[in-house]
């Protein structure tokens, strides 16, 4: 048994897990039509290869990976694109952006696909292109490639494979859902992804507020055999974080602007690891994913398995929602989630839950008071950080000393606002600063590649001038050495006397006629 | 020498000091020619945080001439591209009082960026030569495009098009772009005692 560490700071907000039943799959069925957006993940958005009135099957690519850094994208059912134009997404900006929908045709007639026989066989390579093809993001709410985060064995010595099945958030528990039902699925896909970076060591971590899933993931473990050690760790929010994990599993702290592959670590969720394992040994494409719907403005809460692009009223209706009880609809989790405005939007790869509540569970915050420096904030911080200082920071847009304070670490966790008596909403605060120090960074670059080209050309002007100028002096000076040489032979007194002579014949000839 | 010193130590402390003063000017004289620096260094530091649109709204050709007639005690106010953010920046730099911004050059507005309805350009080159950052691409006769990454969104190249097939459009609209707000400071509505609520 390998030893837990303990991380600084945490806090303990009721669980409400049983809500959502954990351990049992429903199936949402196929809406009538599904909105896919082409930007599920983080990088560039995929570059569609369908047009509007293409009949397709389910699995069939509709968007390719736009460079190294991008998914392609899957048609989650048979039917037909009827519309390529700016939908609502679920984004926190409640703002429009590019995506495809498809009617569905109901039949749900899919494509023919295969994966590879054995994979222990085959060469990292292979399996990472299978992974890329299968478009194959971060299950786990950040999105990012996969197939990218596992190329990091290129460039460095990797030892340890961590399945985070952490998921430390109240109320959500797909992950724990899938632990349970698929524990076997999990451990070979972490032993593909396994494969593939070249480590030793796959850690599956498992929180101790999930006994059904730690068993299920422990005999899963054992039947499969191999390396895979299961490990649990005492209930904290939130010990599910990339980096809080690694702390507690090794007692090793990613450095600041580091990665965990700078430790010799690459963490995925479990739902990446069953997905890659469906990419490789079956070549299924990314296409649906266990969603949980909670909340008590449901009738009937759940986790349920989702096509990707479902929009979320169809789910809604599914699951017995009641408008009358609820006024927020939050994508995500009650800590690190945002509100949605619209139930038109669709779930996407990164969507883990959908959380309906009424007033009375999740009240609307009271407005914010002033800070009374207690410093609980600071106590309840995962990263150690101080985030009372962060907050008159970034309400004064000090951006030097936010960064000296390490804004930059804060994991948008929400501790620091669920402890503050006085109700600011300081995650929105770090939020905002991050956006502002970000957005600072690309102007300066703009305005710096601006100064250089602006520079560049006052030169060649000033060189063009020189040219000129340069040219200018040759002729004249051309002109009076040639004025010298033929003494009296000047070129405009022989133009005149040209001039002349011509008027001259011309006057004879017209005296002659 | 010796003896003549040692009856008048005043004396020798004068010729002492002298030799040091010498010495040290040497050094300082020689260190001020060596370690020269070229230029006014305060010009490229204000450069640094203008915003670089070359847009010549301050009434100089240029960013780096308006810094420099920052340098020499001009006013900071002239650059709305830039901003309040700018001025304070600059305040900061040169140690005086930011001002608000000086309406006579114009307001501040998000930045744009310049799109040319290709269909419509006959290609006259008059917005290429007005450009002062060559973002325009294009030839005599032939269409002309801007490349927009390059462009700071200076509106120097709407002027000069004779068939007014230049738009300027915002350059942050998408959801890439999109950034958290600031939340609203609302504790000077709200009251500090639970009692002060009561009384509202």
């Amino acid at each position: 048994m390998n030893t837990i560490f303990k991380i600084h700071g945490g806090i303990h907000p009721d669980e409400e897990k049983q809500l959502s039943n954990p351990g049992t799959v429903l199936d949402a069925g196929v809406p009538p039509s599904l909105i896919l957006p082409l930007s599920q993940h983080i990088g560039k958005p995929s570059s569609l290869c369908v047009a509007p009135g293409d009949y397709v099957l389910g699995g069939q690519l509709l968007a390719e990976a736009d460079g190294m850094v991008s998914v392609p994208l899957h048609a989650p059912t048979s039917g037909t694109v009827v519309a390529i134009e700016p939908m609502p997404v679920p984004h926190p900006s409640a703002m429009n952006n590019l995506c495809l929908e498809l009617e569905c045709d109901g039949e749900d007639h899919w494509i023919e696909y295969a994966g590879c026989e054995d994979w222990r066989v085959e060469t990292p390579d292979t399996l990472i292109s299978c992974i890329r093809a299968a478009g194959v993001a971060g299950m786990g709410g950040a999105g990012f490639p996969t197939a990218v985060k596992l190329m990091a064995r290129d460039r460095l010595p990797l030892q340890t494979l961590i399945i985070n099945g952490t998921e430390c958030e109240p109320y959500i528990t797909a992950d724990d859902t899938l632990m349970q039902v698929d524990a076997a699925g999990i451990v070979e896909g972490a032993q593909i992804l396994a494969h593939i970076l070249g480590v030793e060591e796959i850690l599956l971590a498992v929180e101790d507020n999930k006994p059904a899933a730690l068993d299920a993931m422990q005999k899963a473990a054992k039947a499969r055999g191999g390396d895979c050690n299961v490990m649990t760790f005492p209930t904290k929010y939130p010990s599910g974080g990339e980096k809080q994990l690694i702390e507690i599993l090794t007692g090793k702290q990613v450095p600041t602007g580091g990665l965990p592959a700078d430790l010799g670590i690459v963490c995925q969720n479990p739902g990446t690891a069953v997905a890659a394992r469906d990419a490789v040994c079956f070549g299924k494409p990314l296409t649906d994913r266990i969603v949980t719907l909670t909340g008590r403005a449901l009738a009937r809460p759940g986790n349920y398995r989702a096509r990707l692009g479902t929009p979320i009223e169809h789910l809604l209706t599914v699951a017995g929602f009641d408008p009358s009880q609820n006024r927020r609809l939050i994508h995500g989790g009650p800590m690190m989630g945002f509100a949605l405005e619209s139930s038109a939007v669709p779930i996407i790869k990164t969507t883990n839950c959908i959380l309906v509540p009424t007033e009375q569970e999740l009240p609307t915050p009271p407005d914010a008071q002033a800070c009374i420096r207690c410093g609980l904030c600071a106590e309840a911080c995962p990263a150690s950080l101080l985030p009372q200082q962060l907050y008159w920071y970034a309400r004064a847009k000090d951006q030097e000393q936010l960064e000296r304070h390490h804004l930059a670490d804060c994991i948008e966790c929400g501790a620091c606002s669920w402890v503050c008596p006085s109700h600011i909403p300081l995650v929105q605060y770090y939020r905002a600063a991050k956006g502002m120090i970000k957005e600072s960074k690309t102007e300066k670059i703009r305005s710096d590649r601006s100064r250089d080209r602006f520079e560049a050309r006052q030169e060649r002007l000033e060189r063009e001038t020189l040219a000129r100028e340069e040219q200018r002096a040759a002729r004249r000076a051309a002109a009076e050495q040639k004025a010298a040489a033929g003494g009296a032979d000047d070129p405009v007194a022989a133009a005149i006397a040209r001039a002349k002579a011509k008027k001259d014949s011309a006057g004879d000839e017209s005296a002659n006629s | 020498m010796l003896t003549l010193l040692q009856s008048y130590p005043l004396f020798a402390a004068l010729i002492a000091l002298l030799g040091l003063g010498l010495g040290f000017g040497a050094v300082l004289g020689y260190a001020s020619v060596r370690f020269r620096t070229e230029g006014n260094p305060l010009v490229d530091q204000i450069n640094q945080l203008l915003p670089q649109t070359q847009c010549g709204q301050c009434g100089h050709p240029g960013c780096k001439p308006y810094a420099t007639a920052i340098a020499e005690g001009g006013a900071i106010n002239k650059c709305p591209p830039g901003g309040q953010e700018t001025i304070d920046a600059l305040a900061d730099l040169l140690d005086v009082e930011p001002q608000a911004l000086d309406a006579e050059h114009g307001e501040e507005k998000e930045p744009n960026v310049a799109y040319i309805r290709e269909d419509e350009c006959i290609g006259c080159t008059k917005c290429i030569q007005a450009c002062p950052v060559d973002a325009i691409l294009g030839a005599a006769k032939l269409m002309h495009t801007v490349i927009a990454d390059e462009c700071t969104g200076c509106d120097l190249c709407v002027e000069p098009c004779p068939v007014d097939c230049i738009d300027m459009l915002p350059r942050k609209g998408g959801i890439e772009h999109w950034r958290w707000d600031l939340p609203e400071p609302n504790e000077n509505k709200s009251s500090i005692i639970a009692t002060d609520r009561a009384a509202a």
